[in-house]
């Protein structure tokens, strides 16, 4: 989505930046800005439409294969009416769109229940888990593309190095097995698998098994954003002020490396929910992404849809409030 | 203020750097700044003169590294000092200004609170005091409305006005030593004179030593009484700037002052020829693989 | 220094995984299927079996070899699709500009919001389990980042004296991409293949893990570590030895891309000195 300013007047530069605290700016910025993801959604709703309108058997078929009456033609009809299946594909478009904008995802052929009843407790968790293992990545990554950074060549660097590039190429649901298979039973320090929503230790193995890839790519690329910084001519001229080392780092290189990371961070967390459906899998956790697995292996298509339409809205939601994020940290950049 | 006036300010002797101990850059380079003096180190790039000022600073990056001679500051070895007592002597006691006044500054903050933190630093004052002083050096440095100014970002200033910015910070604390590496070089011919005003009239006011490293003559004729000529990392010659244009000892600086374009001579076949280096400095007086100065070439080659 | 040793440990365990896939019907000492000893199931590694056995008795050893097999040929194939639609979408669009432009760069956003897992899940919902499903879903959802490299090149190479001189020498625009601008991203295109041949490998792990990819009798990485997890506990050597082929080939070939990446870009080689 390019942010060119359409019809938005032109004021002087030094008046457009966030720094002069114009709320009413910045709340027409989100506004557009949540505009402009309804043709990106409207595009996925189509793919996935069409995707699964080309669906060789239908789950009405599928229903009638698992050992009821598959001659009871009346039964298939009825339920083809049901759930609208009769109509032509275009009307059938029309009227999930239409839904749509009343915020009303379908019915689930498998449960009956409006679709959105199926995903809304799956929500929290699948929000929960993406949070840690973000927490976690963060936690880790950025302070030790720091450390390598700070000593370049070093073995700090060189070893932080190695942990990143195995980190990025770890199939992240082995390595879940691994922790299970250790962390809980071996030592019996944690449960295997299971969700419990008041309790913080279900979510500590999956969180962390979800979060090493991210984490490896955040060490990554906060060691590049940090050498990058380092090099700048206003670090040497911070140098030439008889501005300590330390003082340095944390009051001219750490904001100057956070913006760079910060697209990072966004396009991880924002992707999570969705790389996270093997691990919930994995690990019995009941959020959108097993959801999606289930209803895809059931062809419960609403469900997969309208599980799909969440895990991208959540990218664009996310990434958008990284811009709002980098607007606030970044005088340079304009909420227009 | 302890130093007589007599003693200079910095007393550079005999300085080496190089990459390592093989590869010299510098080849043992002498001279002497007094008080409120303004000096100049002329010479086109790669002639070591930007390594000079930046060694004086302790600014030298990784490679490259001082290997021999010394530095004396104000009577005080440099080269032996700590690095604690090296940074709390920049930017207090000597300060910089830098060529690119677009990149030489953190685009994240406000000018204000880069000059204020000079003085938190140094003077060990509050942010909230350090910025009412800081708009009082923007105001010295000429810069309208300073206290709008304070609040603005770098890529809010044109780079006059940046680098006014950074003479400001540079001259906060009153340092005895400015050194000003290619100061007006980015910057539009139209603002040039202006900012060299500024420098050398807040230097004298305040009877700051100025190091001004330019490849420029001109801005060297109106800045400085004396002159040192830097080629292939040594100092060739040493005059007073007026005897220098005059009586050029070195070949080298004959060479430099002839490749000069003139005023006055407005048609090309009066100005003839420009002359090209190469001719005049003969060939094994520069190292081999170096590169030669372009410029003059391209006017050369431009004549029908 | 660091840059040589990327290449080379890179390309080592690269053409370790080619041999074995290559060669797995002369190494593998059983039969990755039919030779199911449920005497012997669920046996520690030992001479006769190096990596064990399974819940069903079969040779862990000779599995992982033949799962090299579809491992590679679905990260090879795919990466071949993905490759050539980022680059015929990439440079056509960098190079035509205008609506073809913003049609590519929307569709490509749009591709980015789906995350490319839960896309080629949905297609294999659709295609079935299977190894042409599977390249084909693949082959379809990983090519957003090669086409704005693409693109991105394109339109600097657009306004490069010789792609200038060539259009005012009056080649056509198909010529112009293949000779002039073709050549010159290739670099980054294959590096961009490369790294994708690392995360096809790991898509396809599950995917086969999630059960829609590779189906059981047949022996894939993803689909061995879903039996495995049954039987953590009594044999865990089923699950570390197949996740560990994973490991090693996708660490391969980024190790290949990152090490093609460092010499292709003489900025970070000299920033390493």
């Amino acid at each position: 989505m390019k942010a060119g300013g359409t019809g938005v007047p032109v004021a002087p530069a030094f008046n457009l930046v966030f720094g002069e605290r114009q709320p009413s700016r910045m709340m027409r910025f989100i506004l557009r800005r949540t505009l402009q993801m309804i043709p990106t959604l409207l595009v996925v709703v189509l793919i996935i439409f069409v995707i699964f309108s080309v669906v060789p058997g239908s789950f009405i078929s599928s229903l009638m294969s698992e050992g009821r009456n598959a001659t009871n033609a009346d039964v298939m009809a009825h339920l083809n009416q049901q759930f609208g299946l009769d109509k032509p594909l275009l009307v059938r478009l029309w009227d999930y769109l239409w839904g749509l904008a009343h915020f009303d995802l379908g019915i689930s052929y498998r449960t009956r229940e409006p679709v959105w009843n199926v995903i809304e407790p799956r929500l929290w968790p699948s929000i929960k888990l993406a949070l840690a293992a973000m927490f976690f990545a963060a936690l880790v990554g950025i302070p030790l593309g720091f450390v390598a950074a700070l000593k370049p060549g070093s073995v700090i660097d060189t070893g932080t190095m190695m942990v990143a590039i195995s980190g990025l190429s770890l199939p992240e649901f082995w390595f879940g097995l691994l922790l299970m298979y250790v962390f809980a039973l071996q030592l019996g320090w944690l449960p295997s698998f299971g969700y419990n929503a008041d309790s913080f230790q279900h979510l500590i193995l999956p969180a962390i098994a979800l979060g090493v890839s991210p984490m490896a790519l955040l060490a990554r690329t906060t060691r590049a954003g940090v050498l990058d910084v380092m090099n700048a001519d206003f670090v040497r001229t911070a140098r030439a002020k008889g501005v300590s080392e330390p003082r340095l780092v944390r009051s001219h290189v750490a904001r100057n490396v956070l913006v760079l990371v910060l697209t990072t961070l966004g396009l991880q967390v924002g992707s999570l929910m969705g790389q996270a459906i093997v691990i919930e899998k994995l690990f019995s956790w009941p959020g959108i992404g097993s959801l999606l697995v289930d209803s895809v292996a059931a062809r419960d298509i609403p469900v997969v849809q309208g599980a799909v339409i969440v895990i991208v809205l959540w990218f664009l939601v996310i990434n958008m409030l990284v811009d709002v994020a980098y607007a606030a940290v970044d005088p340079r950049i304009k909420v227009t | 203020m302890t130093h007589k006036e007599s003693e200079p300010v910095l007393s550079v002797r005999d300085l080496r750097i190089g990459i390592g101990k093989q590869n010299a850059i510098l080849h043992g380079v002498s001279f002497d700044i007094l008080p409120g003096e303004t000096y100049g180190l002329v010479g086109e790039s790669g002639s070591g003169k930007s390594i000079t000022g930046l060694s004086v600073m302790g600014l030298l990056k990784r490679p490259l590294q001082v290997t021999g001679g010394s530095i004396l500051f104000r009577g005080q070895e440099l080269l032996t000092l700590n690095s604690r007592a090296r940074r709390r002597l920049r930017g207090d006691r000597m300060a910089m200004v830098f060529q690119e006044p677009m990149t030489a500054l953190n685009p994240l903050a406000t000018v204000g609170r880069q000059i204020a933190e000079m003085f938190v630093i140094h003077r060990g004052l509050r942010w909230s005091q350090a910025r009412t002083k800081a708009v009082e050096a923007l105001e010295n440095v000429r810069v309208p409305s300073p206290e709008e100014r304070a609040r603005s970002y770098p890529h809010q200033l044109s780079g006059g006005m940046r680098q006014r910015v950074m003479i400001a910070m540079a001259l906060a604390c009153r340092p005895d030593l400015l050194i000003a590496d290619e100061p007006t070089t980015a910057l539009d011919v139209t603002v040039q004179a202006g900012v060299l005003e500024l420098i050398a009239e807040l230097s004298q006011a305040e009877g700051t030593a100025v190091l001004l490293v330019s490849h420029d003559l001109g801005v060297i004729a109106n800045m400085c009484r004396r002159v040192g000529v830097m080629d292939q990392g040594r100092l060739v010659e040493e005059q007073d700037t007026r005897a220098l244009f005059e009586r050029p000892l070195h070949p080298y600086t004959r060479g430099l002052l002839a490749a000069r374009p003139r005023l006055g001579s407005r048609t090309l076949a009066q100005r003839g020829r420009l002359t090209e280096l190469d001719e005049v400095v003969s060939s094994d007086e520069r190292g081999r693989d170096q590169p030669t100065l372009v410029t003059p070439r391209v006017f050369s080659g431009a004549t029908p | 220094m660091r840059l040589r040793f990327n290449l080379v440990l890179g390309l080592t365990l690269a053409l370790l995984v080619i041999v074995c896939a290559l060669g797995a019907g002369w190494i593998a000492p059983y039969d990755p299927v039919l030779h199911a000893d449920l005497m012997n199931s669920e046996m520690p590694p030992s001479w006769e079996h190096p990596m064990g056995t399974d819940g069903q008795g079969r040779d862990v050893f000779s599995r992982v070899l033949y799962g090299a097999q579809v491992s590679l040929t679905v990260g090879l194939v795919s990466q071949l699709i993905n490759s050539f639609i980022g680059t015929a979408l990439g440079v056509s669009a960098g190079y035509f500009g205008g609506w073809w432009d913003d049609l590519v760069n929307g569709l490509t956003n749009v591709m980015l919001a789906i995350p490319s897992l839960v896309f080629a899940l949905a297609i294999m919902a659709v295609l079935g389990p299977g190894l042409p499903s599977l390249l084909i879903a693949l082959g379809l959802t990983n090519w957003s980042w090669t086409c704005r490299i693409a693109r991105s090149s394109t339109l600097s190479l657009k306004n490069q004296g010789f792609v200038q001189a060539a259009v005012s020498a009056g080649f056509g625009d198909f010529n112009i991409m293949r000779t002039q601008i073709l050549p010159n991203i290739l670099g980054p295109v294959l590096v961009m293949a490369t790294l994708g041949i690392g995360s096809a490998v790991l898509a396809e792990a599950a995917l086969s893990f999630l059960g829609v990819g590779i189906r059981p009798p047949q022996p894939s990485w993803g689909n061995m570590l879903t039996d495995a997890r049954e039987l953590l506990r009594a044999a865990p050597w089923a699950a570390i030895y197949p996740g560990l082929a994973i490991f090693i080939t996708v660490l391969g070939f980024n190790l290949l891309g990152d090490g093609m990446r460092d010499l292709l870009d003489p900025h970070m080689r000299t920033r390493k000195v």
